[in-house]
């Protein structure tokens, strides 16, 4: 397939006895903005990490760009990892740096730019997702939706061609998820972006999402349009965005 | 007794794979160190963190280790009727050779070992690390490099520090409590003075450093399973160091005073 940047083929893993992921499809086509939902613990996660090679299958193989990520010299890798950037589910912020050097890290480590350019695109960034005044504030200082600000900034920092959000609203009040939301929406449309998200907040879901891909048993039981989800007779999806405790779904 | 054998196995399994998993680890610090010039800020950072900040605790428990093996040479002699103006001698080989390096390294293991492991584990188990390679960067450059170029070099300048501490301790007991004077405990410490014993406790003191930092980030990189696991690693982290510095410290003694 011509334009999808990132293919999932027949991904398989497993932790100790638990089979996680069992057989995963999917290509994610370019600026597309996927979401994947699933129950907690289903493996959207550990799926999102393979991506970048946080982690790596048991069976099966991830494609970048027609490459197969797990080929890739370590420096290969680096480069790759650095046309991505990842919102953690806690924001995942270094606590002994501050929200600056947190933002600026990859920038710094990466040896590409002065310290002055550094500076300059920290404050765009952080401008960028409406924090302004708090660049030198420890991340212990912060509050839960303003770490995931600053996670959000510092994904942003190396301008990179795929965002991956891990849950980027749980642990918000509706309001604060809200405004991570349009945030994610205004990001994705201001800097043309493939993004994939993964979260079991169905509104979140439906407000980011031009594709929502379910998972459910490690596989993908459901593919389509937020239109299509909404309309589609599968029990499983409908048990999901319901919420309702009765259906297919067991706990 | 299958299910004997079985948590054997395993057992064993677990065993063989940390075993591997410090040598790999060992393996990629070596190759992160061609990297060494990028990283001049993280590795004085460390060196304050780790050596400079230690350096109180060393010299507390460097006073009472060199007071009390004064006190203990002095109360063997009286019982062998061994003549007290040896006492320099046996404080000052006691203390250069073994008290210093052994007992330095063991106090760090539980203030620096156990520290590493915690930061590192706390840092694996919300996801900073994986942060750092999702920037592109590689975390044993970041985090484990500058740590362990801080044990390797400061464990033996504590132990400098502990050997001078110890001697002051041992006079100041001698004097004030056997009624040894100060010129003869000196004397006694001067005459059987060796280079090689600083220095080869000062090696061991570099091999002690470079397991408590190893130990140290292993552990905190595989902890896994939130406070308690960090708890776990940190716990784990302190008990093989210490029990991997008194084996050690046992084959270099073997390897180096033959019979």
């Amino acid at each position: 397939m011509a334009d999808a940047l990132i293919q999932i083929e027949n991904l398989k893993k497993r932790f100790n006895s638990l089979q996680v992921l069992d057989g995963v499809n999917l290509d994610i086509m370019r600026g597309q903005s996927i979401v994947i939902i699933g129950q907690s613990g289903c493996g959207k996660s550990v799926l999102l990490k393979h991506l970048i090679r946080l982690l790596d299958p048991d069976e099966g193989r991830v494609l970048f760009d027609d490459e197969d990520i797990s080929e890739l010299s370590s420096r290969q890798l680096i480069e790759m990892r650095r046309r991505f950037g990842m919102l953690f589910q806690s924001a995942a912020l270094l606590d002994s740096l501050t929200v600056e050097e947190n933002v600026g890290l990859g920038l710094k480590e990466s040896r590409m730019h002065t310290e002055g350019q550094i500076k300059q695109i920290v404050a765009q960034k952080l401008e960028m997702v409406g924090l302004t005044g708090v660049g030198r504030k420890r991340s212990a200082e912060l509050s839960g939706g303003m770490r995931k600000r600053v996670g959000l900034a510092r994904a942003i920092a190396n301008s990179p061609e795929v965002l991956l959000y891990d849950e980027p609203t749980t642990g918000l009040d509706p309001i604060k998820a809200d405004m991570i939301d349009d945030l994610i929406v205004e990001l994705n449309s201001r800097l043309n972006v493939t993004s994939v998200a993964v979260t079991h907040d169905m509104k979140s879901a439906f407000k980011i999402a031009d594709r929502i891909v379910m998972l459910h048993g490690g596989k993908i039981e459901f593919d389509g349009s937020p239109a299509e989800v909404r309309a589609t007779d599968n029990e499983v999806v409908q048990q999901f965005i319901s919420g309702s405790s009765v259906g297919p779904i067991k706990m | 007794m299958e299910l004997g054998f079985y948590a054997l196995g395993r057992h064993g399994i677990r065993i063989i794979t940390k075993v591997g998993g410090i040598f790999v680890l060992w393996g990629r610090f070596i190759a992160s160190l061609r990297h060494i010039h990028h990283s001049p800020g993280l590795i004085s950072e460390q060196l304050y963190v780790l050596g400079v900040k230690s350096l109180p605790l060393i010299i507390i428990i460097s006073i009472f280790v060199g007071a009390v093996s004064a006190w203990q040479a002095a109360y063997q002699f009286k019982f062998i009727g061994a003549p007290l103006r040896y006492l320099g001698q046996a404080v000052g080989k006691a203390v250069v050779m073994e008290l210093a390096p052994v007992l330095s390294a063991l106090v760090i293991a539980g203030r620096v070992g156990a520290g590493i492991t915690a930061e590192l584990g706390s840092m694996k188990v919300t996801e900073q690390i994986d942060a750092l390679e999702s920037m592109g960067i590689n975390p044993v450059r970041y985090l484990v490099m500058p740590r362990m170029i801080a044990c390797l070099f400061m464990v033996p300048l504590l132990v400098l520090f502990a050997n001078f501490i110890a001697i002051v301790g041992g006079l100041v007991v001698s004097v004030i409590g056997v009624e040894v004077s100060s010129e003869t405990f000196l004397f006694g410490f001067r005459d059987s003075f060796k280079l090689a014993d600083l220095i080869n406790g000062l090696v061991k003191a570099g091999m002690f450093g470079f397991i408590i930092g190893l130990i140290g980030c292993y552990e905190g990189f595989n902890a896994e399973g939130g406070a308690q696991g960090v708890g776990r690693a940190t716990t784990t982290s302190v008990v093989i160091s210490s029990v991997l510095i008194l084996v050690f410290n046992f084959i270099f003694a073997v390897i180096l005073f033959r019979m």
